[in-house]
């Protein structure tokens, strides 16, 4: 067991496992365990040192199942705009008309990995191998609120203004972040996404 | 009772301390830049520790209270103001906190405190997403909330008012990739490009000897993470909520509020200690809060 979990600061440490191979919630409250940071392969355990300790947490996150019942996820149907600034480009890459990257993108079936990054980013796992592309050599200033993107097998909405390097195809005119909402993301790990051309 | 903002000063938002648990919707915690002084600020005035403050950057504001208060101001030191301990503000009074002449934030907390609204949880200002609002504008009125707790007059140990530019750090998930020695012997340089989301380091690269990929993951408060061209970026308060940059070390918790107030310029080393020396400090640092 012991080799599941990383030091990671005086203050937290990784459990590397899926999130989808364990339970989110329960990790989540264990006691003295005040944040969790979900990423592709791992989830760090952010805890209030004065209240336990590394070794607590561990043998509690080690006791912790996934869950029993498999529930489909939630699917979302995001409608997209294709008119992204860097689709044209980025199909010439490919040698593939911006008509059937669009086709491929919005082809295919996404699952959230986690979000990171900033507020409501998701990573998206299941991109066409054909529509892998890496990150613009500089990144922008400001990618606008609600820019599609891909970066290398990634794709994902900026649910927010903020700089990025994400080579952008489309936008969505739908609200993924909200923080008076519980939860504040519309996208949550392990759901399911679909993207309609609107 | 209310504070008028006649001049915010060059960066003054509202904090409390922060919106921990919402890191899996990529909402890093936030909260003051300084948490030990806005702590003791609030202790010495009877409110709750998480009470909304203001937190002013570099150079403080002016603001008047038209119907008087009690103040405490802490972290960086203001001049020609009582530090460290509550102090009257008259029925329109107003007060010019200046430049910082020491550290990069200096708290202005009120008695009663601000009750600011609150978005999952908390007050604090965190400036990429808006959540909390934004920084303060000249105009701005902020309410200062009721308070049946009396300030209180207790002497703030020196050790709670002085910052260390030598932080004191743990061995980070991906230390072995790189030359620890020429990072512990190194000083850096803060950059002018630094703020509360993280700090630019300039100084000897730290370059591993095989880069490779990494897998994003988490990222830690205090990470200190080392991109391709071997200069640190360390995460701070407003910080990504993953990375994949590796991260050689991380600040241990009981110096974070040491990280609040460096200022661009300021020279910056690093120091290894062992996971259970940094519990020690921070359950000392803890001892000496309790006193107030």
């Amino acid at each position: 067991m012991k080799r599941m979990f990383r030091y990671a600061s005086d203050q937290s440490l990784f459990l590397d496992l899926a999130p989808d191979a364990t339970d989110l919630h329960a990790l989540f409250h264990i006691p003295g365990v005040v944040n969790i940071h979900p990423a592709y392969a791992s989830i760090l355990l952010v805890f209030d040192p004065l209240r336990t300790s590394h070794d607590e947490v561990q043998r509690a996150a080690a006791a912790i199942q996934p869950p029993q019942s498999k529930a489909p996820r939630p699917l979302h149907q995001i409608p997209i705009h294709y008119d992204g600034p860097d689709l044209d480009s980025l199909a010439r890459l490919h040698n593939l008309s911006p008509g059937r990257v669009i086709e491929l993108h919005a082809a295919a079936n996404y699952t959230v990995a986690f979000l990171g990054f900033v507020p409501g980013f998701a990573y998206l796992h299941g991109l066409p191998a054909a529509l892998a592309t890496p990150r613009l050599p500089s990144p922008r200033k400001v990618v606008p609120a609600g820019s599609l993107g891909i970066a290398g097998d990634q794709t994902g909405i900026y649910p927010i203004a903020t700089p990025g390097g994400w080579q952008l195809i489309g936008h969505t005119t739908i609200e993924l972040f909200n923080p008076h909402n519980v939860p504040m993301s519309l996208l949550q790990p392990g759901d399911r996404v679909k993207f309609i051309p609107a | 009772m209310k504070i008028v903002i006649d001049n915010p000063g060059m960066f003054t938002t509202v904090q409390d301390l922060g919106r921990p648990g919402h890191g899996i919707d990529g909402v890093s915690r936030s909260g003051a830049a300084d948490p030990l002084a806005l702590r003791i600020a609030n202790r010495l005035l009877g409110n709750n520790e998480n009470t909304p403050a203001l937190e002013m950057t570099l150079l403080g504001g002016t603001f008047t209270f038209p119907q008087g208060a009690t103040i405490a101001l802490t972290g960086g030191r203001l001049p020609a103001l009582p530090m460290y301990r509550p102090f009257e503000i008259l029925p329109g009074q107003t007060i010019r906190t200046g430049t910082l002449e020491t550290g990069a934030r200096s708290y202005l907390a009120v008695r009663g405190g601000i009750p600011a609204k609150l978005v999952a949880g908390s007050a604090s200002t965190h400036v990429l997403s808006g959540l909390g609002g934004r920084p303060l504008r000249k105009g701005d009125v902020l309410p200062i909330g009721p308070s049946a707790s009396a300030p209180k007059t207790n002497p703030v140990p020196n050790s709670l008012t002085t910052y260390n530019t030598t932080l004191r750090v743990t061995a980070g998930p991906q230390s072995s990739s790189f030359p620890a020695n020429t990072f512990y012997h190194a000083e850096y340089l803060v950059s002018p490009d630094s703020n509360r989301m993280g700090l630019r380091l300039d100084g000897p690269a730290i370059l591993s000897p095989n880069p490779g990929q990494m897998v994003t993951e988490g990222v830690p408060l205090g990470a200190i993470q080392l991109p391709p061209n071997g200069q640190p970026i360390l995460l701070f308060v407003d910080q990504q909520t993953t990375g994949g940059y590796p991260k050689i070390a991380n600040v241990i918790t009981a110096d974070i509020p040491s990280i609040g107030q460096l200022r661009p310029g300021d020279r910056v080393r690093f120091q290894l200690v062992s996971n259970a020396e940094a519990q020690r400090l921070l359950r000392r640092q803890q001892s000496l809060i309790e006193t107030l």
